[in-house]
């Protein structure tokens, strides 16, 4: 193997972005975002709940994490937002549109290009039977209308180069077997910026890759923001990497965005207690160990048909009565920075 | 299927000793054969285990710790064969060992906890069956025994018995995993080996099992070899950690002593690879490059063409395993005689 992958010398996120850019609206945007999913059968029809009253917004060149465990919401939110499901009620906003007006084919299509997203598993989400730039040429030809045929190879060299691999015209003809599981994951990324996308959906696009390369692949995330403009919706469990490469964060617990803001007053000083737990469990070798989440079983929480109250409060160390009958909203307790926590101030 | 017969202890429990390290590898090597040659994913791997003692083994996807570990456990099924080294538990050689002779030991002094809980357990079992299953074929109890049994293990990992009803698919990613621990302990082993037991679980049900598991064997004593991808997460639970690459070991030591003063420059990558949820945020590169293809092993030290400390020396002299303190190190940076030497012929 004579490819090499270029350390993509950008540094990881230096400090907030400004979300929106002033009075312009935010570049995407949700209101009340609800997806609900019918379970069971016809005489036990129950409904789980998995996104639940969510407003989340990501400005213009902004890497936003979403963090939270398996089954909290975080990939039917993505899927929401790449237009896989549609809300069971609220909206989405894409620079100040409603989504759901967006019913032409013209439309969903510029959309579908504008807003890309990157999928977790390397291995099955490049297609084995053609080469690289087959999945890239498609992207162009269906998405870039300005681009002449000609011009499209060009172009797929372009893509494939920013997201740090050489050479790229050589890459382009190998197949997925080929590559190693960071170099595809890169090509995946390289797929999306071919559209020329506004906002990349990354669904843990690192968790599958072995530890020495994750870095890699979050540098040419924020080397993508900072060359390309592209804002990333970035999903994962690590919140190591979160804070590594985002600039705001939205935790996440079962369908509830329940703490948001920027990133290092957010792990810095967490307000909700499902942060504290989920910060304490981070195994850090530098640090001596936190017993916090010791006393936690893990278990997750019951989210087909939640009943009123706070879904966190049966592991919840803060616990009032009132956690019991009425769901805590999102209260701003510091600048940009608010958790649906009755207790926390 | 034909069942073995239930094995008669006395027999078997009497040619193992209770002095010395309870798990003792020395010089094992796995190949699997392959059309194109033979892949040696286990290179002359040694590993010593006391009893008690928390082992990790760490190392990325294709280092060869898995194989490592099945073929510690016997557990090794064509194309991959051990060409050579032994592997000693409590005073006998397992390598040399048929089927029926390691039934003797297998679940009751030794077990192991395999990977995915979900894949390990039996989906159209219930949980107690499973349970008895174990039993059955390594002990000969009566029902009662076995219902007494079953019910203090899954106490013991913090699960209400009533859950030996169950099904799989019942319990939580987290109790799967815990049952399956319940299960290693059936008989309370001296040693269990496990394969990534958290790894399909989230930061706080993961950070929940790893004390669980370390109260458990503080408790009961028994010896655990622990393979993980994520190095970080043994950091406050292993007393030994060995750093597997390319089917070798290229550091060993005491766990502290890795993670404070890695010797290895493959350590120390695998170490500044995760970013810090506390201080400074820094950029960091990770380890550029990729495993080399284990049926042309590089020459010389495996990790060269990945090493930002390679000289030419590296690509040339296969390097062996050199004390460093209380830790060994396969780095050449540990003889300066040889890594020295070339600086000085370049300078002049």
């Amino acid at each position: 193997m004579t490819a090499t992958v270029d350390p993509v010398p950008v540094s990881p996120a230096t400090g907030p972005q400004p979300a929106g850019g002033g009075q312009q609206p935010p570049l995407i945007e949700t209101r009340d975002l609800t997806r609900h999913f019918k379970v069971g059968g016809v005489l036990s029809r129950r409904t789980l709940h998995a996104v639940d009253d969510v407003n989340l917004r990501i400005g213009r060149k902004e890497i936003v994490a979403l963090v939270g465990e398996s089954g909290s919401g975080k990939s039917t939110i993505a899927r929401l937002l790449a237009r896989v499901y549609t809300p069971s009620s609220g909206d989405i906003r894409y620079q100040g549109r409603s989504l759901a007006s967006m019913r032409t084919r013209r439309r969903s299509m510029a959309y579908r290009g504008d807003v890309p997203m990157v999928f977790q598993d390397p291995f099955s989400s490049l297609n084995p039977a053609y080469r690289v730039s087959h999945g890239i040429m498609r992207g162009l030809k269906l998405h870039r209308h300005d681009i002449g045929r000609a011009e499209r190879r060009a172009e797929a060299e372009r893509v494939v180069h920013a997201v740090g691999l050489t050479p790229a015209g050589e890459i382009l003809d190998r197949f997925p077997y080929e590559l190693s599981g960071g170099q595809r994951q890169r090509i995946g990324f390289a797929q999306a910026l071919a559209y020329r996308p506004k906002l990349i959906i990354a669904d843990e696009p690192v968790s599958m890759l072995d530890v020495s390369i994750r870095i890699g692949l979050l540098n040419v995330m924020a080397a993508l923001r900072e060359r390309e403009g592209v804002s990333f919706l970035y999903i994962t469990h690590d919140l190591a990497s979160a804070r590594y490469v985002s600039d705001r964060i939205l935790v996440m617990y079962a369908g509830h965005i329940v703490e948001s803001g920027p990133t290092e007053d957010v792990l810095a000083a967490p307000k909700h207690p499902y942060t504290r737990l989920l910060l304490s469990a981070v195994p850090d070798p530098r640090a001596p160990l936190s017993m916090d989440a010791a006393s936690d079983r893990g278990e997750p929480p019951r989210v087909i048909d939640p009943t009123p109250g706070c879904r966190f409060r049966r592991r919840c160390p803060l616990a009032i009565d009132r956690c019991a009958v009425e769901t805590p909203l999102p209260r701003h307790l510091a600048p940009g920075h608010a958790a649906a926590c009755h207790v926390a101030s | 299927m034909s069942r073995v017969p239930v094995p008669d202890v006395r027999v078997a429990d009497s040619t193992l000793t209770t002095d010395g390290p309870i798990l003792s590898v020395e010089d094992l090597t796995v190949v699997y054969d392959s059309p194109l040659g033979e892949v040696r994913a286990v290179d002359g791997v040694g590993l010593s285990v006391d009893r008690g003692e928390f082992v990790g083994v760490v190392g990325e996807s294709g280092c060869g710790k898995s194989t490592l570990l099945f073929a510690v456990a016997r557990l090794l099924s064509p194309p991959a064969r051990i060409a050579g080294g032994s592997v000693t538990f409590r005073g006998v050689n397992l390598v040399t060992m048929t089927d029926r002779e390691l039934n003797h030991l297998r679940w009751r002094h030794y077990s192991v906890v395999m990977q995915s809980a979900m894949n390990a357990l039996n989906p159209v079992i219930s949980i107690g069956a499973q349970f008895k299953d174990a039993i059955e074929a390594h002990a000969r109890y009566t029902k009662q025994e076995i219902l007494e049994r079953s019910t203090e293990v899954l106490q013991l990992v913090g699960i209400d018995p009533v859950h030996l009803r169950s099904y799989p698919h019942q319990l939580s990613g987290g109790m799967r995993q815990r049952a399956m621990i319940a299960m290693a302990l059936l008989f309370t082993p001296d040693l269990v080996i496990m394969d990534e037991p958290t790894s399909a679980l989230d930061v706080v049900a993961q950070r929940s099992l790893m004390v669980q598991i370390k109260e458990l064997q503080q408790r009961l004593g028994f010896a655990v070899v622990f393979v993980t991808h994520d190095m970080s997460l043994v950091s406050h639970f292993s007393d030994q950690l060995l750093v597997m690459y390319a089917g070798r070991v290229v550091e060993a030591g005491p766990t502290r002593t890795v993670f404070d003063t890695p010797a290895h420059p493959y350590s120390q990558g695998l170490l500044d690879a995760f970013p810090s949820i506390r201080g400074p945020r820094v950029p960091l590169t990770g380890i550029p490059g990729a495993p080399p293809d284990l049926r042309v092993p590089p020459p010389g030290c495996r990790f060269a063409p990945r090493c930002p400390h390679s000289r030419d020396v590296c690509h040339r002299v296969e390097p062996h395993l050199y004390e460093v303190g209380p830790a060994r190190s396969r780095c050449l940076r540990h003889v300066p005689e040889l890594y020295e030497v070339e600086v000085e012929e370049v300078a002049t």
